[in-house]
Order: C-alpha cells, then structure tokens, then sequence
C-alpha cells in the first residue's frame, strides 16, 4: 500500500515538474541560443507578414536576414512571426514584461507614444541617414527624437471602376458637385456608389479626413487635434454634414458600419461597387496581383479626392502617412548589431519592395532604373507633387480619443448622432486628456 | 489504501500540487488584477499608484453601464430559453421517432469553436447577400435591415447565434440528467393515471431541480462573462450598441492602452459574477432535495 501511494505522490509531483518545466522553458531556449558559442550574436526580429498572407513581403525580409547573415558573419538574426492582431498583442505583452524583440515593428504616432515615453524604444537618430522622404520619420519622433524608421509610405486615392463608369458615361470628377453627381447617377441606377467597411472604423474616418481637408484646408483638422483649434470649427462640422448628405444620397454600401474592410473589399472587387477609397498598399490587387483576373485589374483606375467649391484644400493635398517602422528595443543586449541590422534593412527594403511587394517604401526610389506597371508610376508620380499629406486622425490622436473619434465617426455614418454633436463629443474627449 | 488515504500528510501531499497550480494560474492573477485596478497603468510604462479612483470613475462611466446593461439582458434571455432547452430535452427524452438524429442536430454547434461560429454567422447576417436578407428579399421585402450594422437591432441579432451556440451544451445537461431518473417511478405514475404532461411537470422536472438550479447559475455567469462572439462579428460596434463588459474590458485595456482601467473593470465584473451566484444560490435554496 505504502508502495503505491509513495509512486502516485512520485507521479505527481513529476507532472508538476513538467507543467512548471513549460512554463519557463521559453526563457532558457531563447536566451541561451547565442551563447552557445562564444562569439555568435543573435538579434532576435519580430515581424507581421507571414508567409501565407503576405507572400512577397515574407520573401523579402527573407532574402535581407540571409544577405545581412553573409555579410555579417557570427550574427544570427532570429526570426519570430506573427500577423497583424497578434503581433500588436504580444508587442503590449512583451513591453509590459521587458523582453522586447531587440529588432521589431512598429506603427506611428498614437501607437508609438507609449512605448517612447516609457522608455521601450531606443532612440535612431544616429542612423537615420538622408535618404527618407520628408514627413515619414517625423511620425515616428517623440519629443524631435526618432524612435523608429518607416518602411512604408501609403496615399490614400479613390480607385474607381472605368467600366462601371463608362456603361453609365461618366467623367472623372473634379469638384464635388461632380462626384455627387456621379453618386446620384450611380444610385439612380441600382449600382453601390462607394463601398466601405466601416465596422473597422478606421475607413470612415478616411472619408471624413478628406471632406474636412477640402472644406477647411489641410491644417484645420490637425490643429483641432493638437488644441491650437477646435472640432467646432464650421468647416469640421460641414465635413460631418457632407457625410451624412452623402450617406442620407445612399452613396455607400448597404450595412457599411456592420462590414469589415476585408468585407467591404468584395463588392469593389466584383464589380458591384463603382468607387472604393483606400490606402496605395491595395495597388497589387490592380497590377501585379495573379490572383486577381487581368480584365477586373484593367478596369481600375485612381483620381484624387476632388476639391469642394469654396474650399480651402486643393486637389494635391492628401490622407495618408508612414505604415510601419522598425524599432531597436532600449533594453536589446545588442544594440549595436541591432541598429546596424536596422540601417540595413531599411536600405534594402528601399530596393525591392516596389518591385517585389508593390511596396511604395518610406525612402526615396529611383523609379528610372525599375520596370513598373503604370499605376504606380502614377502614384509614386502623386505622391512626388503632393502638397501636403495628412496623417490618419486615430494615429494622430492619443489611443482613448482615437477610439471615440471611430465610434462618433460610425454614430455619423449611421445618423445616429448630428455633426454638432460629432463636434462636441470630440472636443469633450480631448478636453478630458488635457 | 483506506489506511493511506485517512493520513492527513498524505491528503496534504496529494492536494498540493493540484492546489498550487490552481492558486498560481487562477487565484494569484484575480488578485493582480484587483492590484492593477489601483493603478494608473498603459501597459507599458510606470504605473502610479491612484487609489480607488478607477472605480469611481467605473461608477460614472454611462459607456461601462451600457455595457453592463446589455450583459444583464443577455443573462435573461439565456436564463428564458432555458425553459425552450427544458421543453426539448423533455421530448428527447421521452421515446420519440429520430431523437437521436435530433440530439446530434442540436449537439452539432457545441462541436464549433465560437470563431468559426461568428464567421458564419457573419455570412448569414450579410446586408446584401446574407441567408437571412436573401430569404427577406424573395418574401418581398426590399429594404432588410443591416442587422449588424443597426444599433437597436444588432443585440437582438447577436443573441440568436449564442442561443444557438449553447443549445446543445444545456439540452445535453438536462438530457442526461433526465435519463438517469428511474423508469420505474415513471411506470408508476402511469399506473396511476398521470398523462405525459403531469409526468413531465409534476415528475421529471421537481426531480432535476438540482441540475435546472446549476444551468440557472451557468446561464447567467456565463451570460455576464461573455465576449467571444461579439467580439468577433461587431467588436461591440456599431459605436458601442453591442458592447457588453467584458468586451468593453478588453477595448479599454488593449484597445485604449488603459490597462488599470480595464484592470478594475475586470475585477468589478468578478464581484458583480459573485454575488449574483450567491443570490441565485440563496433564492433557490430549499430545505431537501428531492431522492429517488
């Protein structure tokens, strides 16, 4: 009997040994990979595109560790990969833990703030170099000091379907008036105006972004933002009103708040919705993109959002900003190889991405030397003669006013609340950060 | 083995990894949380120690009530259907044609993880080409509503697919617990006259009444703890007509970077789980249970 029981306390206290054994065995493996031999470094980089849904992008980071690897010798870059979602929580969790990737990604701004004020993010200024377009690394600059380098640039156009458009004979607007016009022709006909996916938000408030830029000029909403103005300026709350006019004409799809993004997409892509506005990274969808059919490729064209009659914006300014950046992490234990990797992977990345992902990269492209289809010539062409480009209201707000500004934005859209309550509701919430 | 098992070192050893590990994964975070909650906290820099201030500012907050409010109509109408789930298993139990097939119909949901669930019924709530809308348009309706784009109808719209999703789950509850009553008092009862009615209210049902007192409390707990689904197919949008606490909880804490916030809300929800466990536990105490 006795036997028996000292076996079964034996057995359990092996289980626990194993379950405890699990729960620290992450530690052991990573940290001491490096050591293993005595002069290997291993920079460990986590990044969002895995190869299922980001195929090119994968590719590439690929082909930049392996290179950096030859060139480096005794540095190992480790790879951890994960997408979108999980990659912005395991970011938070990992922070809240210090042990930060010593290489990873982040996003601009609102997202960056906390991780430089706390200290996360070692600082980039030495390394930055010349080569960046200007107004991308200035997203990633808290307090003038540069915590991270963007890899991407992205301007928002609207891309329109020509053949939906010739079959009703329309032009290309220029002005508003002109593109109500080709709402209302459109609707008239049974055919979705604009699709949206405005249960992400984030889409509606591009919408938005546009609307107040041309009525009130490029610096009226930035300014509301950072308090030197007000959301209760008449050219921010005829914006709000422009969107209900154009939700009250049935301009965009039917149950838009109820719709993601990836949603919202479909409609556009089958040729049931004439107009669809979005971030350049959609590009490959209408050039180089095998999976999608070469006639429905064809058909899509861009214009600029066009100018309010009595405006202040013009037609060049855009929405748009940086995507991600790379940070080093304060805490990294090789810093030094780290940024080196950093600086390298920048430049790297600036010579293939627009080739190989339909990227338009953050740092300057010659586009003489690379075959392109015509769209992104077009865009990059765009992008060179933009006046101004107005970075993403969430990402210019601070995380909590960010996420009542996307819920009012869907209250607007759905005409659940007025454009003076629109405008009263922000000011309410930026006054509570202050 | 009697002998070993009436030694107290020995309870003692044989507890104590199991309560270790249950204290340090379960117990051990509840009490960070209600830690975190005191804190002023995004997750990532200092924390600064702020009292109870988080909780007051919950007691204030309309956005968090709205929440809490819609959670609670969430626990009724689970606890309602109940009594459906009841009336099924009832008639499954009794030796009606195909109950097995019906059994598997109703068991079928409880095999899908909720993410698949939300998935495809995001496909049926489909404003254009959704199963639902569809089948509107042919009876002649031409302008369906966007369920889930509609604030006063995307709660309703939820609770469809989670009552669906827990069917199965509380019809295999009362199902097993019905087929372990004795056929020899439901022989009994014929004999002395009970039409299938009585048999079922005046017999069956006083018999499980220890099981229907369980499901009343899962039901309810579970009702005021629920996240996934909603999470999933409206992200307690459109702008917070479909947010209940718990996803409320987790837009604060990931979705603001107010992770002590989102700590006290957490742990509020905790108390507010136990109390109400303790009530239902109280209001439905009675002196014995019922044998057979």
């Amino acid at each position: 009997m006795k036997r028996k029981a000292i076996t079964l306390l034996l057995m359990s206290m092996l289980v626990v040994s194993l379950i405890l054994s699990g729960c620290s065995g992450s530690d052991s493996s990573n940290g001491n990979e490096g050591d293993s031999s005595s002069d290997q470094t291993t920079i460990k980089f986590m990044h969002l595109w895995p190869e299922g849904s980001a195929k090119q992008h994968h590719g590439i980071v690929q082909d930049i560790v392996a290179e950096f690897e030859e060139t480096n010798p005794g540095v190992k870059v480790q790879l951890d990969i994960l997408s979108v979602e999980q990659y912005k929580e395991k970011l938070k969790v990992l922070a809240a833990s210090n042990e930060l990737p010593d290489v990873g990604l982040t996003w601009a701004a609102g997202f960056l703030e906390p991780y430089a004020n706390g200290n996360m993010f070692a600082e980039l200024d030495d390394i930055k170099g010349e080569n960046f377009i200007s107004g991308t690394t200035e997203a990633f600059a808290v307090d003038e000091k540069t915590y991270g380098l963007p890899l991407e640039l992205n301007i928002a156009p609207i891309y329109y379907n020509k053949t939906i458009f010739a079959e009703h004979n329309l032009e290309v607007p220029q002005t508003y008036e002109e593109f109500k016009n080709v709402v209302k022709t459109l609707a008239d006909n049974g055919v979705t105006p604009i699709t949206v996916g405005n249960k992400d938000r984030w889409t509606g408030s591009m919408w938005y972004m546009y609307l107040a830029d041309r009525i009130g000029g490029p610096e009226t909403l930035t300014n509301a933002i950072n308090r030197t103005g007000t959301f209760e300026d008449p050219a921010l709350i005829q914006a709000a009103q422009e969107i209900q006019t154009l939700a009250d004409m049935n301009a965009f799809v039917k149950g838009f708040n109820g719709l993601s993004n990836d949603e919202a997409k479909g409609p556009f892509m089958n040729n049931q919705a004439a107009m669809y506005l979005m971030g350049s990274w959609e590009l490959p969808n209408y050039t180089t993109n095998e999976d999608v059919p070469q006639e429905f490729r064809d058909s899509i064209g861009f214009f600029k959002f066009p100018t309010v009659e009595g405006g202040k914006g013009d037609i060049n300014s855009f929405v748009g900003g940086p995507g991600v950046g790379l940070f080093v992490a304060e805490d990294s234990e090789v810093k030094e190889e780290a940024k080196k990797f950093v600086s390298f992977f920048v430049e790297k990345w600036g010579e293939r991405s627009v080739t190989d992902a339909g990227v338009i990269p953050a740092t300057k492209v010659d586009t003489e030397s690379v075959d392109l289809p015509q769209m992104y010539i077009d865009v990059l062409n765009e992008l060179a003669n933009a006046s101004n480009i107005t970075l993403y209201a969430d990402v210019q707000m601070s995380a909590g006013v960010a996420n009542e500004h996307l819920n009012m934005i869907q209250s607007l859209f759905g005409g659940q609340i007025t454009p003076e309550e629109f405008a009263k509701k922000h000011e309410e919430a930026l006054a509570s950060e202050e | 083995m009697n002998k070993v098992m009436s030694n107290k070192t020995v309870i003692a050893l044989y507890v104590l990894p199991a309560l270790l590990v249950l204290i340090a994964l379960i117990y051990v975070p509840i009490l960070m949380t209600g830690y975190y909650g005191l804190m002023k906290w995004d997750g990532i820099g200092e924390m600064t120690f702020i009292g109870l201030e988080n909780y007051t500012k919950l007691m204030k907050d309309a956005m968090f009530w709205d929440s809490a409010y819609h959670s609670f109509l969430l626990a009724i109408f689970s606890t309602v259907s109940l009594i459906g789930y009841l009336i099924i298993s009832l008639i499954l139990a009794s030796k009606i044609k195909g109950a097995n097939l019906l059994r598997k119909i109703y068991l079928i949901p409880m095999l899908l993880s909720s993410v698949a669930i939300a998935q495809l019924w995001l496909k049926v709530y489909h404003p254009s080409n959704g199963l639902v809308n569809s089948l509107l348009m042919t009876f002649g309706v031409d302008n369906p509503p966007a369920w889930l784009a509609e604030p006063n109808l995307v709660l309703q719209a939820l609770f469809v697919p989670i009552i669906w999703q827990y069917a199965g789950f509380y019809i295999l509850i009362y199902y097993a617990a019905l087929k372990n009553i004795p056929d020899s008092l439901v022989e009994a009862a014929k004999i002395d006259g009970a039409n299938p009615l009585q048999i079922a209210w005046k017999i069956k049902v006083p018999l499980i009444a220890g099981v229907i007192k369980v499901t009343i409390v899962l039901a309810i707990v579970g009702s005021l703890k629920y996240f996934d689904l909603i999470y999933v197919m409206t992200g307690g949008g459109p702008n917070g007509s479909s947010e209940v606490m718990a996803s409320y909880m987790y837009q604060k804490a990931f979705g603001t970077y107010d992770f002590g916030y989102g700590s006290s809300i957490g742990f509020f929800l905790l108390i507010i789980c136990l109390v109400i466990t303790w009530l239902i536990r109280k209001l439905t105490a009675t002196k014995e249970e019922l044998q057979y």
